[in-house]
């Protein structure tokens, strides 16, 4: 059980600013994402494009913007529990007591959620019956590539990931690679590589061609997979890997109770927070009239919060506002000598 | 304005006005046609706006950007007539497009 000021659901650009935001009034806070690694949709869906509206800083991408929110969190401690997806909120007195889908506990007085469109999560074969093999003989990811030696492994995707394990699993493993079109995605020299183990014979390479149906009684054992022009082919496989990028869910946060516009949460602009006390949501998966979805918006939005969840974690304190350019504390906490 | 045929891959069919320089997908999002989500607003990354195009309508569109392809491979169930429908400009020309969604978005 860990016990906080707030929870900072979301380590993407609004999240991150948050924490700052927390830790210059004096707030502790825990940040989780369902992604490995900080940064949301901008490390996910466009970390090399630059961006044009972040203010003062004329053009950074998506990469270079989180890398400087973290260096902005340098002089805090904060933990980031990454790879990990809240699942339940519930409210025990006045507290929130919150799980991960990994079994993690918080209890804290403040949940604010940054989640942006809503946890990325793999986009899964559209068969219905491929449900029945997943985590046995289909994957998304790969977490132990010793189970496929031996193995006649089928990778489907057009992007790096696909072609990187194409490339590595070759090694001791039968590979069908196939993608839906000729064109790849994935780095020249990765997919030259590619080439070149098709023409030794280490990878059969399939393009045009998409998934149709996956069969085997309990175990996989062949799938069929059909071509552009309807043709099918039937592969025996031991395993299956798709690699088709990541898409947001909005997830478990539907199921917390909260009012929900579309695929949005409802906020107040005082203290942006939700219908329920003590659970705010900041940044694009925030809503209300004339929200725009840019990040400086969720900059603004978080310094609001963070604001709110003081009465909440210190309600026998006041909170008093101060510059961090002339406020004594905030330049301890900061760890910056005053003038 | 221009008229524009959304039809969800149930068959409901819904045409609606939509103002020259809007996207395809704004149109959708903006009268609330169910279907079409446009996650990331249009930034051409994350294929939740995928529509079919009918064949005839097809050539007519303005080309695919480079990216619209990449992201089309990570869309539901992609096809030779595949779009993104963010990256589809409303214009006179396009008066009486009709677009077919897939049976889903993620």
């Amino acid at each position: 059980m860990i016990k906080t000021d707030a929870l900072i659901i979301g380590a993407g650009p609004t999240g991150l600013f948050t924490a700052h935001q927390l830790k210059i009034i004096g707030l502790d806070c825990e940040i989780v994402d369902n992604l490995d690694k900080p940064g949301g949709q901008c490390i996910e869906l466009y970390p090399d494009k630059p961006i044009y509206d972040i203010p003062a800083i004329p053009e950074c991408t998506g990469e270079e913007l989180t890398k400087n929110l973290l260096d902005q969190l340098k002089p805090f401690s904060i933990n980031f529990h990454l790879g990990e997806r809240v699942d339940e909120i519930k409210k025990i007195e006045n507290k929130w007591d919150v799980k991960t889908n990994k079994g993690k506990c918080f209890i804290t007085p403040n949940v604010i959620i940054a989640g942006g469109v809503g946890s990325f999560e793999p986009r899964k074969f559209s068969p219905k019956e491929c449900a029945n093999f997943e985590d046995k003989s289909i994957f998304y990811s790969v977490k132990n590539k010793k189970i496929f030696e031996g193995k006649t492994v089928s990778i489907f995707g057009g992007g790096d990931s696909a072609l990187d394990w194409a490339v590595e699993l070759s090694k001791n493993s039968k590979v069908n690679l196939i993608h839906r079109r000729d064109e790849f995605r994935g780095a020249q020299a990765t997919l030259d590589k590619i080439y070149e183990l098709q023409k030794s014979g280490k990878i059969n390479l399939f393009t045009k061609y998409q998934l149709k149906s996956v069969k085997g009684n309990g175990t996989l054992e062949s799938i069929d997979i059909e071509h552009e022009n309807k043709e099918i082919t039937n592969l025996k496989s031991d395993y299956v890997l798709g690699f088709f990028g990541l898409i947001m869910q909005l997830g478990p946060i539907a199921n917390w109770g909260l009012n929900l516009n579309k695929k949005t949460v409802e906020v107040d602009t005082e203290k942006f927070e939700t219908n329920q006390k003590g659970i705010y949501a900041i940044g694009d998966i925030c809503n209300y009239p004339g929200k725009l979805k840019l990040i400086l918006s969720g900059f603004h939005e978080g310094a609001l919060a963070a604001r709110a969840c003081f009465k909440l974690a210190k309600p026998n304190e006041k909170y008093r506002f101060e510059f961090t350019t002339s406020s004594k504390v905030i330049k301890e906490r900061l760890g910056v000598k005053s003038d | 304005m221009t008229k524009i045929t959304y039809i969800e891959h149930n068959g409901n069919s819904h045409t609606v006005d939509v103002d020259n320089g809007l996207s395809v997908m704004e149109g959708a999002v903006q009268n609330d046609i169910p279907g079409i989500d446009g996650d990331c607003g249009g930034g051409m990354s994350c294929a939740t706006c995928h529509v079919y195009v009918t064949e005839d309508w097809f050539d007519k569109l303005e080309k695919k950007l480079d990216g619209e392809e990449d992201m089309l491979d990570q869309a539901y169930e992609p096809k030779k007539n595949s779009r993104l429908s963010c990256q589809i400009t409303v214009s006179d020309e396009l008066d009486g497009l009709i677009v077919n969604m897939p049976e889903k978005q993620v």
